[in-house]
């Protein structure tokens, strides 16, 4: 068992050597050895709830536990811990945050903190202290949990989501490689589909998957909700031409995906009949853990997003952010315990379990062992670095969640590839509904 | 009976006037107020409070997590330029007439059906009414892996009969996918129109049915002169519910299709959901809402008035 002092951790070295593989006992004494140099101590007696996302890959579920474990037994603090879908942690930490009640923290999705900004802990110092210990953040996660210059929360991951493809199907279409750009990708999507190994991407409501690709083949073409200073400019050549790309792409799909949800491509993947779709490494994961799906699993590979006419990345990835309500009666117990949730020691292990399904949003983690232990995942580890925030280049904030939520862009893309409407009208519509909430 | 003489301050005390507290206590018309009170205690707080807190929402800009301001009609002025509040209502429409109607002829079909003597009845009668007790979301998931674009079960038997060559886009089609949420709220939908019009064919007497039947009346005679009009009260309670029911639905939508494809089958109740609760905007979501009640008070209204007519409840003729 490692044995940590608060010598060897305030040294570093070695003991953090031994962090990577920190679990059950070693865990726990890193803990208590944190515990005693930690900036924030927690008050005594202090209880906290936490509301969290509901975990796809229970390895990541296993040792956020373990993490949670560690910091009660360390700290003293009791901790309850809770799980809700994406969708619903929103609504129940607003009702929280309405109520002034209920929750001490809830670690939710994008630009949570940004709706209740006088409702929540200030988090600047815990910000200060993580970005100067470790590299410093990146920016989209930066920008997703700042305002006026304030950390409202800690944003701990992105939820890294990028192409996943059948190798042999790419090749058999005649590429080498995964195209890098726009017109290579609809070529390979053209190709795959004549080889009867169709690719598909969700232009149904789906939260995650459908806003995710087509933001960024809207971004992709230098074409934008709003400007810097969110003015309304959805209507524009640059997004007539994001709109062809996409009926060039959709009609290459396989049938159904303006039906499909957010679980609908990893299903038609699993089952073999989808052969190039987005989506987060969970689709390889569910293979690999399925003895049945080796074969599948080997054939399974990712790829970054291609770029398009704008000549650089446009990722729309899914930051998740953890925020502390400021009538809690604990704030030192949250912030130790956000601040022990970053700490190297069992970040690092708390990425490995989650297998590529988190990216960390602190740079000193770009070579975390998950990343390298299976070259498959290796794409992943970008999704922090290259997602641009979930406003696109207009403001953080709730107006811009407003938009995702209510499928604006999403709808827009959907009315044109399924003929509901030509371009101007479809264009028109999403121009009005942004209107609506940038008022 | 023994006669006893009053002191003076005895009978002024007994000829005092009552107080209003004892006309509170004793008055009968204050008795039936008294009875009345926690009824209208749960009305007012449960019925009339979140109904006028929702209506106020509507003239607020309230989003999720903040308190609003006074807006006036502003989220009624958006609504009315907004294409997809519009198709939203258009949807509703569709929704709510074809299903009823259709909901309407299979139960009065199956409620005649099982009025009838037949081997098995109450075990017939049971199993109607299993649409009716599995809870909504399990009917609703089941009837989306049915329609699922790749996995359907009806296009996985078409394909293997050689009728069809490509699975049918059944949820990724906006004609498919009305039919389908409508198919689904009518198999879940019947039982109830079902047994409650049985119910009320239990309540007519067959001496009515052996006097026509002596008359030389056919079974459409019967049907059109005694069972329809003793019916038509009981049916007037069932189709405003049915359509109530029909018209605020969301869970089959909701997960089914969460109002896609392309908003082909967003109602107002899922389309408000997803304005207030997803987006947060609270405001809208309950002008959207409350924009439900129009509609849904002609619904009653059409049904209050026609019970109104005890003639039309009596069998008889309208005037």
């Amino acid at each position: 068992m490692q044995d940590f002092t608060r010598r060897a951790l305030l040294q570093g070295g070695t003991a953090l050597t031994a962090a990577g593989v920190l679990t059950g006992p070693a865990l726990l004494e890193f803990a208590k050895a944190w515990a005693q140099t930690a900036q924030w101590k927690p008050e005594a007696g202090a209880k906290i709830t936490l509301m969290r996302w509901k975990r796809f890959v229970p390895e990541e579920d296993e040792a956020f536990n373990a993490i949670v474990a560690a910091f009660k037994s360390a700290t003293g603090t009791d901790m309850n811990v809770f799980s809700e879908s994406f969708e619903d942690v929103q609504p129940k930490a607003s009702v929280a945050a309405n109520t002034g009640s209920g929750l001490d923290m809830v670690w939710g999705l994008h630009t949570l903190p940004q709706l209740f900004p006088t409702k929540v802990v200030k988090m600047n110092d815990v910000a200060d202290y993580l970005g100067k210990k470790y590299g410093g953040w990146t920016d989209a996660a930066a920008k997703t949990c700042m305002k006026d210059g304030n950390w409202l929360g800690i944003p701990v991951a992105t939820v890294g989501g990028y192409m996943t493809y059948r190798k042999s199907a790419v090749e058999k279409a005649g590429f080498k490689e995964f195209p890098k750009d726009f017109p290579g990708f609809l070529e390979m999507c053209k190709a795959l589909k004549k080889n009867n190994t169709p690719a598909g991407f969700a232009l149904g409501h789906a939260t995650g998957d459908a806003n995710a690709w087509v933001h960024w083949v809207l971004w992709g073409h230098n074409a934008w909700t709003v400007d810097k200073d969110d003015k309304v400019i959805i209507n524009s050549p640059e997004t007539a031409k994001a709109l062809d790309y996409c009926k060039a792409l959709a009609d290459t799909f396989i049938p159904g995906t303006a039906s499909w949800n957010d679980g609908s491509n990893n299903k038609a993947f699993l089952a073999g009949d989808l052969y190039c779709t987005a989506n987060g490494i969970s689709i390889y994961v569910a293979a690999k853990n399925d003895p049945k799906m080796k074969d599948l699993a080997e054939d399974t590979y990712h790829a970054l997003w291609p770029i398009g006419p704008i000549g650089k990345p446009t990722e729309m990835q899914l930051a998740v952010p953890i925020l502390a309500f400021n009538f809690t009666k604990y704030p030192n117990a949250c912030k130790a315990f956000i601040d022990f949730m970053l700490e190297k020691a069992q970040y690092e292990k708390w990425l490995e379990g989650a297998k590529g399904y988190l990216t960390q949003t602190l740079n000193a983690y770009d070579s975390a062992p998950v990343w390298t232990e299976d070259p498959k995942r290796a794409v992943f580890a970008q999704a922090s670095k290259r997602a641009l925030p979930a406003s696109g280049i207009g403001t953080v904030g709730e107006k811009a969640a407003t938009a995702i939520a209510d499928f604006i862009v999403v709808d827009m893309f959907a009315n044109y590839c399924t003929g509901a409407k030509d371009a101007k009208g479809a264009m028109a519509e999403a121009e009005r509904q942004l209107k609506r909430i940038y008022r | 009976m023994v006669d006893i003489a009053l002191t003076p301050r005895a009978a002024k005390s007994q000829m005092r006037e009552a107080t209003s507290w004892d006309q509170l206590k004793h008055n009968r018309n204050w008795l039936g107020f008294w009875f009345m009170l926690p009824a209208m205690g749960f009305l007012i707080f449960f019925l009339a409070y979140p109904l006028g807190l929702g209506i106020w929402l509507s003239f607020t800009d309230t989003k999720i997590g903040r308190v609003g301001q006074f807006i006036g009609a502003e989220n009624y002025e958006w609504l009315w330029d907004d294409s997809i509040f519009w198709l939203s209502v258009t949807n509703t429409l569709l929704y709510t007439s074809i299903a009823s109607a259709i909901k309407f002829a299979i139960g009065l079909y199956l409620a005649l059906l099982l009025n009838e003597n037949m081997p098995f009845k109450a075990v017939l009668r049971s199993l109607i009414l299993i649409p009716f007790i599995v809870p909504t979301v399990l009917s609703a998931l089941a009837f989306w892996w049915i329609f699922d674009a790749q996995f359907s079960i009806i296009s996985w038997s078409l394909k293997h009969l050689g009728l069809i060559h490509q699975n049918i886009n059944f949820l990724g089609d906006t004609t498919w996918a009305r039919i389908c949420v409508i198919f689904a709220n009518i198999w879940r939908g019947v039982p109830f129109v079902a047994i409650t019009l049985l119910a009320g064919l239990q309540t007519v007497s067959p001496s009515l049915y052996e006097a026509a039947t002596l008359d030389g009346a056919t079974s459409w005679q019967r049907f059109r002169h005694i069972t329809y009009p003793l019916l038509t009260p009981i049916i007037a309670v069932v189709m405003t519910f049915s359509v109530l029911f029909t018209f605020t639905d969301f869970q089959l939508i909701w997960a089914m299709t969460r109002g896609g494809p392309v908003n082909a089958t967003h109602l107002m109740a899922t389309l408000s959901y997803q304005r207030a609760i997803i987006a947060g905007q609270l405001g809208e979501g309950a002008a959207i809402s409350s924009a439900m009640i129009p509609f849904l008070l002609a619904a009653i209204m059409v049904s209050w008035f026609g019970l109104q007519r005890r003639k039309w409840q009596q069998g008889e003729n309208n005037d």
